[in-house]
């Protein structure tokens, strides 16, 4: 049971900063703005969050940090993609290979240093209850606001009128801005929040999931959660079940390859002889699971045309420029 | 308050078409100065070492070369993809894909060594990245699937693909604990073009022409129109007859043949064996090297060769000056930036507008 219990936890380790990220993309993209730029503000997240830790010796300052930077640094994505209405897909390109250089460049004195560590919460009481207690009330802090910023972002969008006029915007900008929307305003305020939100996941990355800086240490995380967000049909609730899913399978393949034979006898039967069958495979081909489970899933979801037009934010990607 | 306005051209600026680049450039320059002064570097030495240096002596304008070949071969096949509205980022996967095809022969058969070795490597290349290429492409057409997250996907299953290859069945037994094939027969290589005067090799040849044959294809036959059309407006592409579907596949097998014809040369060139460090994420800077050089191909020759530029100026400036070259990273994609929004310039005014609301009561 111990050990059940120890992988979950790394599963629920593996999903938040995939959570955060895609929250935040949702958000953005439900404005009608398709920022690619996630890999590069998480990774400017992770590096400025690990950064501000050392500095001020707080795991706190780090995270503070990152946040600001990850919103000021989409400002440069908002400044292109609303004000001078460039091409999007180009734009947040453009966003990721310069927070992955500008990252590199400021991270270069930190590789190898060991990284300050946020310590979980133990809720009293709560926490000591068999199983549930340590997977849900004895987690790191991210992971409890992971948890709330889905219900806050479910609220905000369906149940506020300023999520509403959000949703309009995103599905027809045109209409908006006739109804007297500030449709760039807006948008503006929804590419922060996303890059809020990423800046946050990539501290979560280089506080908790594994304290150092390491060059590109998002290693496509970025990009995951963008697939999330498609594969949660824009919807916050699944984007929480997809980030599981995924964690899921990235910390099942780690504890294969890092587990001996032996340690696995724990396991039921039919699942040892699986787990045995899947040890015998390189580890790279493990490692690659998560990206081809990726792939797979956005072919599943992307399947049926209608359903994927229906869901998808009308306006998403187009640029939008005011009539005089 | 002051905004930014930006009204639509009536048609797009010739002259900025021309002028967009060159500003990007300097902007990019600019941005360097203050960071060289504010990282207490002497910004004219830095920018010295950076951008003069490496084109004062002849053997490094033979690295220059090698290291512009792959990325103009890449971006002259990227140029066919975004033209078309087909949005490949995953090129650095197929330039990987394509030099473990091409590599297949000298690794597997050391002993065929004649002169179609060469030959038969090149379009094993070519294959295989166009093969790693066709995925995207048919899961898009097929699945609707988006080929920005898939295209990218594979280039990490391509990076672990290469490196369980060069650790594991391909590794080179006399290599050492060395991850990495064994050396290519000379058969297996490259001709250099100037031996005496450096290592530049064939493989800027073939950048040089596929870039004039695809500016070729694109600007003077009806396939190239039917790029355009496509990617301007599907619509009007499907009232003439054209396949967007069709479209997208030839614009993915284009560009991942070419982008597989790079990695086949940059084995078969510069490293000569294959290793898990090939690319230094000439797939990407690729995708910087094609905005730049304004999605036509004889631009990304120009382009391919300042963003190389790059590259050996960082090498230079750390050298020199003690400066990381990560930077060289940063400036590429500052430039990028530099580079998307200059060309809004083209296609819209820009009006700095002062005060408030105006009367019009436009946002």
């Amino acid at each position: 049971m111990e050990t059940w219990v120890a992988i979950l936890l790394t599963v629920t380790t593996a999903a938040t900063p995939l959570l955060i990220a895609a929250l935040g993309e949702l958000v953005v993209e439900r404005s009608g703005v398709l920022n690619l730029g996630v890999e590069g503000m998480m990774v400017m997240g992770a590096v400025t969050g690990f950064a501000g830790a050392q500095i001020f010796g707080d795991p706190w300052a780090g995270v503070a940090l990152a946040i600001v930077t990850g919103a000021l640094f989409s400002l440069l994505f908002g400044f292109l993609a609303l004000t001078l209405a460039t091409n999007q897909v180009a734009t947040g390109l453009a966003l990721t290979l310069l927070g992955i250089g500008i990252s590199g460049m400021i991270g270069e004195k930190f590789i190898g240093i060991p990284g300050l560590r946020m310590e979980p919460i133990f809720v009293p009481g709560l926490s000591d209850m068999p199983v549930v207690g340590r997977l849900l009330f004895g987690q790191d802090p991210l992971f409890y606001i992971s948890i709330a910023l889905t219900v806050a972002v479910v609220w905000f969008l369906f149940r506020t009128r300023a999520g509403l006029t959000l949703r309009a915007i995103g599905d027809s900008h045109g209409s908006a801005h006739a109804l007297g929307i500030k449709v760039i305003r807006i948008r503006y305020l929804a590419v922060m929040f996303g890059g809020a939100c990423a800046g946050l996941a990539g501290a979560h990355l280089s506080l908790v999931y594994t304290p150092q800086w390491v060059e590109n240490m998002t290693a496509g995380r970025g990009w995951i959660a963008l697939a999330l967000v498609v594969f949660a049909s824009w919807r916050p609730f699944r984007v929480l079940i997809g980030a599981y899913l995924f964690g899921a399978i990235t910390i099942m393949q780690l504890h294969i390859q890092a587990m001996t034979l032996s340690e696995m006898t724990f396991l039921p039967g039919a699942i040892y002889a699986l787990a045995a069958w899947v040890k015998s495979v390189p580890a790279q081909f493990l490692s690659a699971l998560p990206y081809l489970a990726t792939v797979v899933v956005l072919v599943l979801i992307s399947r049926n045309r209608r359903l994927t037009m229906m869901n998808t934010p009308a306006a998403l990607g187009r640029p939008f420029v005011p009539d005089r | 308050m002051i905004r930014l306005e930006l009204t639509r051209r009536p048609q797009h600026s010739a002259l900025f078409s021309l002028v967009s680049p060159l500003l990007a450039l300097a902007l990019t320059l600019l941005a360097g100065v203050i960071l060289f002064t504010w990282l207490g570097k002497p910004p004219a030495a830095a920018l010295y070492s950076y951008f003069i240096e490496p084109l004062t002596e002849m053997w490094s304008l033979h690295e220059l070369a090698i290291k512009a070949a792959p990325l103009i071969i890449i971006a002259v096949g990227l140029c066919v993809c975004y033209l078309s509205n087909n949005w490949n980022i995953g090129a650095e996967g197929q330039f990987l894909m394509g030099a473990i095809a091409g590599s297949a022969l000298p690794v597997l058969a050391p002993q065929f060594a004649n002169g179609a070795t060469l030959p038969l490597m090149i379009l094993c290349g070519m294959i295989g990245g166009a093969a790693w290429a066709a995925i995207p492409a048919l899961l898009k057409t097929r699945f609707n699937a988006n080929e920005i997250l898939t295209s990218l996907m594979l280039v990490y299953v391509a990076q672990l693909f290469l490196d369980w290859l060069v650790r594991g069945p391909w590794r080179n037994p006399q290599g050492f604990s060395f991850p990495g094939t064994i050396t290519f027969n000379e058969f297996a290589l490259l001709p250099e073009l100037m031996p005496a005067s450096g290592r530049a090799n064939l493989g800027f040849v073939f950048a040089l022409v596929v870039a004039v044959l695809v500016w070729f294809l694109l600007t003077r036959t009806l396939k190239g129109f039917e790029v355009r059309v496509l990617g301007q407006s599907p619509r009007a592409g499907r009232f003439a007859g054209f396949s967007p579907a069709k479209m997208t596949v030839f614009a993915f097998l284009v560009s991942g043949a070419l982008a597989g014809l790079a990695g086949i040369s940059e084995v078969a060139g510069a490293v000569q064996h294959l290793n898990e460090k090939l690319s230094i994420g000439y797939g990407f800077t690729a995708i910087i090297v094609a905005f730049l050089g304004r999605l036509n191909p004889l631009g990304a020759v120009v382009a391919g060769l300042l963003l190389a530029l790059t590259y050996l100026g960082g090498e230079a400036a750390q050298i020199s000056l003690g400066i990381s070259d990560k930077i060289a990273r940063a400036f590429q994609g500052a430039l990028l930036f530099f580079v998307l929004a200059c060309d809004t310039l083209i296609i819209y005014k820009i009006r700095l507008s002062f005060g408030g609301r105006r009367a019009t009561g436009s946002v």
